[in-house]
């Protein structure tokens, strides 16, 4: 490397929660006009050592330098000041208010008598939200956007300051393929003025794609930093687990029990029409489609969230009436839902009752809820996510993102369902846990359940479904056998383009 | 968090500034007036919160689960009018259990509307504020209620009776507070309560049954407010219309300085319980350094300010971060 100064330096960075030392003298760089991708497992201490950088947390020791000089930020604003913009992980907007204002919070432009300018703010905002090509106005309120396209507002909230350092924290965690491809435009556009990018993702394609250099992040301390050309998956894996990944296609021939579950002809006014499949026991099917291609919407309408307008769902053969999560879970059916924050995790709730939480009403000894049960179920799925936490009393709120979703995870587990739905079940999981949890999925095939996984990752539905079936608009445009799928063929299925033994009008 | 510091701090004061506050104030007053900390001081104080304190344990079930609860002050009056009128038309054997059904079906109404029809909590228990005082006032012609026997019943055992030297009264609140902290902490329903209020999207995509659980906590609610109003009833052996006016802020206070949140998913029956006791010792302290009966109202308005504001900076340490 050569002798710049670095845009951004740590050193020996410590920082402690109760009962948990997020980071052990951890020192890190950022070279001006580089991307510094950051990898580590979930909980590895990853955005708390950016928190750090944008002031929002105090490190315990250590000191920050920017361009050489020593500095201390005690709020994101000050941060913000010296040019260092952290966009957050978990998505932080103001719902109710439109996506201009959330853009320009705090720096609102203004006319007389401090009136805010509407026009100019409309202007600006719409300007870096066709920078980002986004198909939604400045005018839109945040809170009716899809989770994709809260995250381009949040990316848009950063590009609004005169940056020397952005960090992306997990920023294509709900973005489809053609949003990265803006959002690697615009990095490599940061890179080429000279702004120092920090850059934290799970997926290997990515880092290998965007970034300069790789360091990894283990139990709170820095394992090295790799020359991203001189490396390669496998050795950052290594570095960052202490074993290599087995990521081969599924190809095992599924043991297949009775239909579980098959659904007829179901619609749901504008969201899905006609939707026909079946499930059997032992058997993974993966649900394949653009965001907004209605999988979701099915997901929900099988939980007894949405009401069907046309069409029958069977369960082993039986007609069954789904109108409430109550009902589907009597019936033997899980969601994991697509969003931990929203749908899946009461934040201030500490991880064991999180996890037990649909089946309290069950785990009782007379009247009481049993500790015993609730602590023996929250330890055998600590054990077997390996969740980082300190103990079951911590919040859900203080784990990291990645344990959140496991947290999820666990609780659908442990019910035991016949049909275990999952949506998007690894966003934002390390990738060491992610082999895991599409073991877990298969190995509960193996033991009898029938599985249905949504997934906007190509390679996660390739590598655990036994059938594939490829949706868009609202509608199955092919089901693939294993064998059969070809990346490509799936992609033309996936984007509407008609393939012979098609069936869609 | 603007800053972790001022977040801790805020956090801090949140939680135990209150207690702080208080223990500097107990001080503060026992130096001024020495009967202040005397035995049958604090037990005055204790029995005369019983009827707040009967009542902010009921509210406590529905501010966990994210709800406000308004309509208890007048639903108090409504309770304690007509258990009085009932005495001496049917007997008081047959009068309390009347009355209890009465008030539970106003709490169930309550629980309808906010729970199944998921109207806006603060917007129907007002209304129902007003209604109920409406109802109360019709009930009874707008004339004050008297038990004409005063001496003739066992009745007012429950407000001026004593078991054992204890008065029953605080019997009331303690036997009512422990069965209702079991409630809330042991029990599924409890649990479901807090994860209705911290997060009521998860709750239903767990399988619990939002509406249902909504309904309980008023009806729990009520229940305490009928118990309040047999207190209440049996203290006086006779009242005005508007006896539980103007109690729904002070039940608010109380639980607000226990440290609940009003966003739901936090709080406990104790802590309730600590605030109730807070309040009291501060309004009985106010009257024992001869500050007129008045002036409680500017201080407690001044507390619930105090306690409020405590809550949401709080908050804000934690919601303003990525903005500020
Ligand atoms: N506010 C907090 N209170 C308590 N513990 C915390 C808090 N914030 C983070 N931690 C803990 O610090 C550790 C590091 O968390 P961090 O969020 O930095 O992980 P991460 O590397 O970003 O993980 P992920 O890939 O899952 O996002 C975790 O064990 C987490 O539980
Ligand atoms: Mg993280």
């Amino acid at each position: 490397m050569s002798v710049q100064t670095p845009a951004l330096r740590l050193v020996g960075i410590v920082k402690t929660f109760p009962g948990v030392r997020a980071l052990d003298g951890v020192s890190f760089e950022v070279l001006p006009g580089e991307v510094h991708a950051l990898l580590g497992e979930n909980g590895a201490g990853k955005s708390t050592l950016m928190k750090v950088l944008a002031g929002m947390h105090q490190p315990d020791e250590g000191a920050i330098f920017i361009e050489g000089r020593k500095v201390t930020m005690r709020t994101p604003l000050e941060a913000k000041a010296q040019g260092v913009v952290l966009i957050h992980q978990e998505l932080s907007l103001a719902e109710e208010m439109s996506v201009a204002e959330n853009i320009y919070l705090g720096e609102l432009p203004r006319k007389r008598f401090g009136l805010v300018d509407r026009p100019t703010l409309l202007a600006k905002a719409g300007a870096i939200l066709e920078r980002l090509n986004c198909r939604f106005g400045p005018e839109a309120t945040v809170g009716d956007l899809s989770i994709a396209n809260k995250q381009m507002v949040e990316i848009a909230r950063a590009l609004t300051v005169d940056a020397k350092t952005v960090v992306f924290d997990e920023p294509t965690a709900s973005l489809t393929d053609a949003e990265k491809v803006v959002l690697f435009d615009i990095i490599r556009d940061l890179k080429a003025r000279g702004v120092g990018v920090v850059y934290i993702s799970h997926r290997m394609e990515e880092i290998f794609t965007i970034s300069d250099r790789i360091s990894v992040l283990r139990d709170g301390s820095h394992r090295g930093t790799l020359i991203t050309a001189d490396t390669d998956e496998d050795a950052v894996t290594q570095l960052m687990i202490g074993r290599s990944l087995d990521l081969s296609r599924n190809h095992e021939a599924p043991d297949l029990g009775p239909v579980a579950l098959e659904v007829r002809g179901l619609s749901c006014d504008a969201l899905f029409s006609d939707i026909s499949f079946k499930v059997h026991s032992g058997e993974v099917v993966g649900f394949y489609g653009l965001v907004g291609a209605g999988r979701t919407e099915i997901a929900e309408t099988l939980f007894g969230l949405r009401t069907p307008s046309a069409g029958a769902i069977h369960l082993d053969g039986r007609e069954v009436k789904i109108s409430s999560p109550v009902s589907a879970i009597e019936n033997g059916i899980s969601l994991v839902p697509e969003n931990r924050k929203e749908q899946g995790l009461v934040l201030g709730m500490n991880c064991r009752d999180n996890i037990t939480l649909p089946q309290v009403g069950d785990l009782t000894a007379g009247p009481f809820v049993s500790d015993g049960a609730e602590i023996a179920i929250f330890d055998h799925y600590r054990d077997k996510l390996e969740i980082k936490t300190p103990n079951w009393r911590q919040l859900v709120g203080n784990l990291s993102g990645g344990n959140q979703q496991k947290i999820v995870i666990g609780k659908w587990l442990s019910m035991r369902p016949k049909v275990l739905i999952v949506d998007e079940p690894t966003r934002g999981i390390d990738v060491g846990s992610k082999s895991e949890i599409h073991k877990l999925i298969r190995d509960l095939a193996r033991q009898g359940y029938a599985v249905i996984v949504i997934s906007s990752e190509m390679p996660e539905v390739l590598h655990v479904s036994d059938r594939i079936i490829a949706m868009y608009q609202g509608r199955i445009m092919r089901e693939f056998t294993a064998e059969e799928v070809t990346e490509d063929t799936l992609v033309q299925a996936i984007s509407g383009i008609v393939a012979n033994g098609d069936r869609a009008a | 968090m603007a800053d972790e510091r001022l977040n801790a701090i805020s956090r801090l004061l949140a939680r135990q500034g209150i207690l702080v506050a208080f223990v500097i104030f107990m001080i503060g007053f026992a130096l001024l007036n020495d009967r202040f900390l005397a035995v049958d001081n604090v037990l005055g104080v204790v029995r005369s919160s019983a009827i707040l304190g009967v009542m902010a344990l009921g509210v406590t079930f529905v501010v966990i689960s994210g709800n406000l609860d308004l309509s208890v002050g007048s639903m108090m009056s409504f309770s304690t009018i007509v258990v009085l009128d009932l005495h001496d038309k049917i007997g008081p054997g047959l009068a309390i259990p009347v009355m209890f059904a009465m008030t539970l079906a106003l709490g169930g109404l309550i629980g309808l509307l906010v729970g199944y029809f998921r109207l806006n909590s603060l917007i129907v228990t007002l209304g129902m504020l007003s209604a109920i005082h409406g109802l109360t006032l019709t009930y009874s012609g707008g004339k004050n209620m008297d038990i004409a026997d005063k001496a003739g019943t066992w009745f007012s055992f429950f407000g001026q009776g004593s078991v054992l030297g204890v008065p029953v009264p605080i019997i009331l609140l303690l036997g009512l507070a422990c069965l209702l902290s079991v409630l809330l902490a042991k029990t599924p329903f409890g649990r479901k309560v807090y994860a209705v209020g911290g997060n009521g999207v998860a709750a239903t995509f767990s399988g619990i049954r939002r509406p249902r659980v909504v309904l309980m906590t008023y009806l729990i609610s009520s229940f305490c407010v009928a118990v309040a109003g047999l207190l209440q009833a049996s203290r006086s052996m006779g009242s005005q219309n508007t006896v539980g006016q103007g109690l729904e802020l002070e039940v608010l206070a109380a639980i607000i300085l226990g440290g609940a949140s009003l966003l739901g998913g936090s709080g406990t029956v104790f802590k309730t319980l600590v605030g109730v006791l807070i309040l009291g010792f501060i309004q009985n302290g106010l009257l024992l350094v001869g500050l007129e009966f008045y002036v409680q109202y500017v201080v407690t308005w001044l507390i619930i300010i105090l306690a409020v504001w405590l809550d949401i900076a709080a908050k804000r340490g934690r919601l303003l971060s990525p903005i500020a």
